[in-house]
Parts: C-alpha cells; structure tokens; sequence
C-alpha cells in the first residue's frame, strides 16, 4: 500500500518533466503552400524540429507507388503516407538517431532512391520518405496534418 | 576521557566530534604497503582533479547562462569579459579530459595489478559507479556551451532512449521535455550537470571508506600480514601524492595555456542550428572507444546493449577473471592478454574517431568483439590453464628476488 501511494505521490515529480503547457501550445502551424512550386521543397519548422513539405511531380509519384512493399525495411504504401499525392510532408528527422537528412536543397545530395540522405550514420530515403538503405530502422515520420483549405494545411 | 591531540581545545571539540581522529586516522597513521609504484598515484590525481572541476565549475556558473538564446554568447562573454574567464573556463575544459585520462589509467592500473580481486570487489564497484557518473556529468556539461557539436551530441545520446521498445519515444520526450532538444533541455542538463559532481563526491568518499577496510592492494599482489611491509600514509605517501600532483599541473598547464582547443572539437564554436547537422558528428576523444562498440553493430537496439554492456560487465570481472594470483607480475600469459586488451581499447578509440565505413567498420567490429572475448572468454580460462609464477612471502623477499 505505501509503495502504490508513494508512486502515486512521486508521479507530480516525472511529469514535471514532460512538455509543459506553453511547449504544448506551440504544437500546431499552418503553412502556405502557393509558394511551393511542383519539384521543389520547403523546410518549416515544427516543434523545434524541421518539416520536409515536398510538391512531388507525377515522376516521384510514381516511383514512390512502384515500389514493390516486400523490398522495404518499414512496409508502407504511399497511398498511406500522403493526403494529396502531390504533396508529402514528413518530419525531417532520421529515425536512426536523430539527424537532419540532406535533399532539402537543390545541390543537396538526395541518396540512391531520389529522396533523402542522412550523413550521419548513410541511411537512404526514397520520394516517399520511406528508409530503403541504412542504420535507420522506421520511415521518416509522418506529422498530423490537415488541408484547411485548397493550398493551406496545418500541422499539429 | 583519552586524550588524542595535544592541543585541549581540539581534544575537547574531537571527543564529541570524532571528524578530526577520523581524519588523522586516514589522512596520517593510514598504515600504507611501502613498495606502492607511481601509478598509485592516480587515485590522489583523480582526486585533486574533481575538486578543480568543482571549483572551476562554480565559478564558470557565476557567468553562464542556460538558455538556448543566451548560452553560447554567456560563454564568450566569459571568455572575451570576464575577468580571467578564459583560464577558469580552459582550467575547466581541459580538466574534463585530463580526469578521464587519469581515471582510465587508474582504471589500468586495477585491470594490471588485480585490484578488483577478493577482498576489494566492492570498492572495485563504487569505482565503476564513479566513472558512470563522470560519464553523465561529461555528457551534461559538454551540452551547455550549445554549440553544433554541443546540440547534435545531445540529440544523438538521447535519441539512444528511443532504442527501448514500446515506451523509448515516451522517454525520449520526458527526457528533453519537449519535442526535440530545446530550452527545457538545456536548462534541466544545467541542473543535474550542478548536481552529479557532488554526487561523485559522496561515492568518491565511500570509495575511500572501502579503500580504508582493507588497504591498497601493492605491485606484488600479495596480503601483507606483518606491520614491517606498511609505512604511515604521512609524510611517505603525502609526499609522494604532493609530487605527483606538481608533474600534473605541469601537463595541464601546457594544455591551458598553449594548446586550449587541442582536445576539442572545432564545431563546437558554431552556434547550435537545430536544423543543420555537421556532417561528421563525433563525441569527445574520452568516449570513442564506447562510441565505436555502438557504431559497430548495425541494429540499433543491439548497438546500444552492447555499448552500456561494455562498461556494466566491469561490474563482473571480479568474477570473471578466475586466477586467484592478483598481479599480472607473476602472471606471464595475462600479461601478454593484458597489453593486447589496452592496445585494442586504443584501436577503438581511434575508429571511433572515423566515418563507420568500408574497413574501418570492419576494424571496429573485430575490436569490439575482441573487448568481450577478452571478458567473457579470456579471462576465464585463464585461470584455470596460467601457470602462475611463484608467489614471493612479503615485500622483502620479493625485493631480494630482484637484486639478485
């Protein structure tokens, strides 16, 4: 009995520790996407970490959907992992540990799929943002989002 | 009542505070093997060194400030402003890498002289805990100058915690207090980068506690059982810890003074940028070696294991080196196993250094195999196959031997 109460006692003390009210708060943007022309990129950033917003054009549509799903390290189809097909938002964080992948520019080197690359520890992503070479052991993460209008979404 | 001091006063104040006999009990009459060589020393130096930290940790955080918009000029401001800033903050810096140099020669010391064997198993313990807790105190502290190498060690240290299943995401954000490393971050590394030292201070003094029970072990290995084999800790060994603490200063002065930045990373003068990473993270020269171990196994979570498994199985090795003789001395095969393992341990910090690719890969996956071949395997047959040289009676048999 007085270890569950201590625990219960103890819990104000970790929470304390988590996100606080203001980080929380700072958890939504929305972003503008006219000026994100088809084949290229825009890096935003979203709690503290980068958001990859990419205007695919059909070609990196259909590489990404061409892709046999037992040759991936995380399976996931694209369908799933984009709410218009033309325009992929991910955060840009490598599930391995933490670094920023490269593509973002357009001298950037992109990896061996068309998508990412993370110098850190050499983990591919591919037009889809999903890992296909490397340490990393998930696909770049796919953030909450939401259309609220033809080219605004909001994030978070 | 008996009298212990001649002064009346400090009889008077030691009779109902036993601090003063204590004391005179460790630091004076301390009954100490008189063959000690110089690498006992290093325990004074780690010793003299932690309060250097302290000290010049306090000071520093007169000046610094821990906010992700004010950390990095703080510390120029300490360096460019401050009065004698740039000494007590290089007094500082430099000091973390000559602690761990030392520690890691003390350590060797242990690994050589069999230190860690009955009856010193627990003091071998708190040693370890000890070196843990420099570890977080190094991480911690490195973080707080918020430079690229300051902010992208933090992320990829914590991101470790990701490597647990189910909850490791959940840790993760409770540890940065955030949804990335951030102010939160910054601030809490600051607090508990305050409040390790001391905490290193309480096991140092249960270090010293254990140490007292049963004495230093000595180059020959051997229990000392007569009174003649010990000489009082002061003045032979106050002395001798005094000198040693003159040719470190020396060492860590040359590195103050003339080459500041020569342990350091260059990145670490560039602002953090949480949306750039350098291209070639490295941790500082001191965890290169735990760092290759990670790098070496290509799974994530096995990579993390084995890295916090190369430090834990220390825990064991009074166990797992089964040879009851303690000092490599009279040990001929260990010894060569010995030179081997250090020379490895070298190996490992050197391809921690590198990019984790093509043969450097494959040098680091052999070392890191042969680190726990040496524990696991080694050290345990060798305590049953060694023939051991014959074990000198006391320390002046064994001096004799030497002679002639």
């Amino acid at each position: 009995m007085a270890a569950v109460g201590s625990a219960f006692a103890i819990w104000p003390f970790i929470d304390s520790m988590n996100p606080s009210a203001d980080v929380l708060a700072l958890g939504s943007k929305e972003v503008d996407l006219n000026d994100i022309d088809k084949g290229s990129t825009k890096t935003i950033k979203w709690r503290g970490k980068p958001v990859f917003i990419k205007h695919r054009t059909d070609e990196e549509i259909s590489q990404a959907r061409e892709v046999n799903l037992e040759n991936l390290k995380d399976p996931q189809k694209d369908e799933d992992r984009v709410i218009k097909p033309e325009w992929l938002v991910v955060v840009g964080v490598c599930s391995h540990l933490g670094c920023i992948p490269l593509g973002q520019k357009e001298t950037d080197v992109k990896g061996d799929f068309n998508g990412w690359f993370c110098p850190c520890h050499g983990s591919h992503y591919d037009s889809s943002g999903r890992v296909r070479k490397g340490p990393a052991p998930k696909n770049l993460e796919i953030p909450k989002y939401k259309f609220v209008d033809k080219n605004k979404i909001k994030i978070g | 009542m008996v009298k212990k001091f001649k002064n009346k006063t400090l009889s008077w104040l030691d009779y109902r505070l036993p601090v003063f006999s204590v004391l005179r009990e460790a630091l004076v009459d301390h009954p100490t093997p008189r063959n000690l060589n110089y690498w006992w020393n290093f325990g004074s130096l780690a010793g003299i060194t932690l309060i250097i930290m302290i000290v010049s940790g306090l000071l520093l955080s007169m000046h610094y400030v821990a906010h992700v918009d004010l950390a990095f000029d703080s510390v120029e401001h300490i360096m460019r402003d401050v009065n004698y800033g740039w000494l007590i903050r290089y007094i500082h810096s430099v000091g973390a890498s000559m602690f761990f140099l030392i520690v890691y020669i003390h350590i060797s010391r242990g690994l050589y002289y069999g230190s860690y064997k009955y009856p010193r198993e627990v003091l071998w313990w708190l040693g370890i805990i000890i070196f843990l807790l420099m570890i977080a105190t190094a991480f911690l502290g490195y973080t707080l100058p918020w430079g690229q190498m300051s902010f992208w060690g933090a992320t990829v240290i914590t991101n470790l915690f990701s490597a647990i299943p189910l909850v490791g995401d959940n840790i993760v954000t409770w540890l940065w207090g955030g949804f990335s490393v951030d102010n939160p971050t910054l601030n809490r590394f600051y607090s508990l980068h305050f409040l390790l030292p001391f905490i290193i201070v309480a096991v140092v003094f249960l270090h010293i506690v254990a140490l007292h029970k049963f004495g230093s072990n000595n180059p020959i290995g051997i229990d000392l059982t007569s009174k003649k084999e010990k000489i009082p800790f002061h003045p032979y060994y106050t002395i001798k810890d005094f000198f040693g603490f003159g040719v470190f200063f020396i060492i860590f002065g040359v590195f103050v003074f003339f080459m500041p930045n020569t342990l350091g990373h260059p990145d670490n003068y560039i602002p953090a940028d949480p949306l750039v990473t350098p291209e070639h993270i490295v941790p500082e020269w001191y965890f290169l070696p735990f760092y290759a171990i990670l790098r070496a196994i290509p799974f994530k979570l096995l990579g993390v294991l084995a890295m916090l498994s190369s430090i834990f199985i220390l825990f064991l090795l009074p166990w797992l080196d089964t040879s009851k003789v303690r000092s490599c001395r009279f040990r001929p095969i260990y010894k060569q196993f010995y030179w081997i393992f250090i020379f490895n341990f070298i190996v490992l910090g050197w391809v921690g250094s590198k990019v984790p690719e093509g043969h450097y890969l494959i040098i680091s996956r052999i070392s890191t195999a042969y680190y726990f071949l040496h524990f696991l395997f080694i050290l345990p047959i060798l305590g049953f196959f060694e023939k051991t040289s014959p074990l000198p009676l006391n320390i002046f048999e064994n001096s004799k031997v030497k002679k002639s």
